[in-house]
């Protein structure tokens, strides 16, 4: 999908050339050299510049990308070739972008009263990478800039579109709240026993324990140990927001067991994107520490 | 002008105040609140407000034509990015000259600054 789209706008060629909104002007370079402390005479001293090589005001070459930037109230047009990769990126994921590389190529110095013009390309789509900061894409656009139909400048633009990885777990876990009702439920995930409670008088099995039968009332419990087969009932992927101890994102299933209970747990070591209604599991048992060893589902194959 | 490989140019040194990022994200006509909104800069993960592109590819011109004069023409300026530089840091590039073919010279830039190099990069520039 990535490659497809980035083969479609590479074979697209250069977008429509956008015109700057103003001519190379002297006040927007006097600002430039004022905010960048430069003090080269060219740019803003007429009598220094005339006396120059270039006999007269230029612009400073580095000013090139400034005639033609967007500006506070401009949308990107239709046709922007970076534009349309990041959108495409964004959707898979690789949701963050940082730029790696900047080369300007200058023709000739600008001089003020010129009209500018600024077409881009899309050149190069590279990934997946491994990188530090993650795994992503390198995209790369060429901009060029007029004057007429004379290319004046170029620029290679590359950026690195990459996922953020999974932030490490902050904190520890949630502990349960261990009831006269649950404690032998806990003191089973200690042992390796998943435990579900069974009515003396009637036989039911039920989940989550409580202190009386809802089928017949009787206050006589007893528990079973389960299997630990199932079925995913249903489940969550919970994105946000971070819990202690978990890395996003993770899925919480309510599973279906064998016995007839459902049960919620996470589901661990499974994508998220594979998880599906019906997936078939068992129990495995996570220690937290001495006192706490919580429950989890595997994918069982 | 007398050059020659190896030859190191002067250190050009910028306090990179919140005023310097704000002031050269706007004459470059940048926008985007990284550059100028501290608490957006903060919400999107960064320390603080810091130095854009723009600017980078400006100051190295300059170090590099504070340098060479106002008769040297600037050919190109191709930077890696490296670490940000955000607001409160001070930025220091250092450079020599790595080749020279007649009177077209190629200097290499690093800009540093606490955190490591915030910019690399080389300037192809012709002298008078």
């Amino acid at each position: 999908m990535i490659r497809d789209v980035a083969d479609q706008v590479i074979a697209r060629g250069e977008s429509s050339r956008r015109a700057a909104p103003d001519p190379v002007n002297v006040p927007m370079v006097r600002h430039w050299v004022e905010a960048l402390g430069d003090r080269n005479p060219i740019y803003t001293d007429p009598v220094a510049a005339a006396a120059s090589v270039h006999g007269g005001l230029v612009a400073p070459p580095a000013m090139v990308q400034v005639w033609t930037m967007f500006g506070l109230r401009c949308t990107r047009p239709a046709d922007d070739p970076l534009g349309a990769m990041m959108s495409v990126l964004d959707e898979a994921g690789f949701t963050s972008v940082v730029a790696t590389n900047c080369e300007q190529t200058y023709h000739r110095y600008l001089r003020p009263g010129e009209e500018v013009t600024v077409g881009a390309r899309l050149t190069d789509v590279v990934g997946p990478k491994r990188t530090a900061l993650g795994d992503g894409w390198f995209v790369t656009t060429v901009s060029t800039w007029y004057v007429g139909d004379e290319p004046v400048a170029e620029m290679l633009f590359r950026v690195l579109k990459f996922r953020p990885p999974a932030e490490e777990p902050v904190g520890d876990v949630l502990r349960p709240v261990v009831s006269l009702d649950t404690e032998f439920f806990w003191a089973g995930t200690r042992v390796g026993e998943l435990r579900i409670q069974k009515c003396l008088a009637c036989g039911e099995v039920r989940h989550p324990p409580g202190p009386m039968c809802p089928g017949c009332g009787s206050t006589e419990l007893t528990h079973v140990v389960a299997d630990g087969v199932g079925e995913i009932y249903s489940y969550v992927v919970h994105h946000h927001p971070p819990m202690p101890g978990k890395r996003l994102p993770f899925v919480v299933a309510l599973v279906e067991l064998a016995e007839g209970v459902r049960l919620l747990a996470e589901l661990i070591d499974a994508d998220p994107a594979e998880v599906r209604v019906g997936l078939p599991v068992r129990v495995d048992f996570q220690r937290i520490d001495d006192e706490l060893t919580l429950p989890v589902w595997r994918v069982r194959s | 002008m007398m050059v020659a490989v190896g030859d190191t140019l002067p250190e050009l040194v910028i306090e990179v105040t919140p005023t310097f990022v704000v002031s050269t994200a706007f004459a470059t006509r940048d926008y985007q609140d990284v550059h100028h909104d501290r608490d957006a800069a903060v919400e999107r993960g960064s320390k603080d407000i810091f130095l854009n592109i723009l600017t980078d590819t400006g100051l190295v011109q300059r170090f590099v034509t504070d340098w060479a004069g106002p008769n040297a023409l600037v050919r190109d300026i191709a930077i890696r990015l490296g670490v940000p530089c955000y607001a409160y840091e001070t930025l220091t590039f250092t450079g020599h000259v790595s080749e020279r073919d007649g009177k077209l010279v190629v200097v290499d830039v690093v800009g540093r600054n606490s955190i490591g190099d915030h910019v690399t990069g080389t300037v192809r520039v012709e002298l008078p």
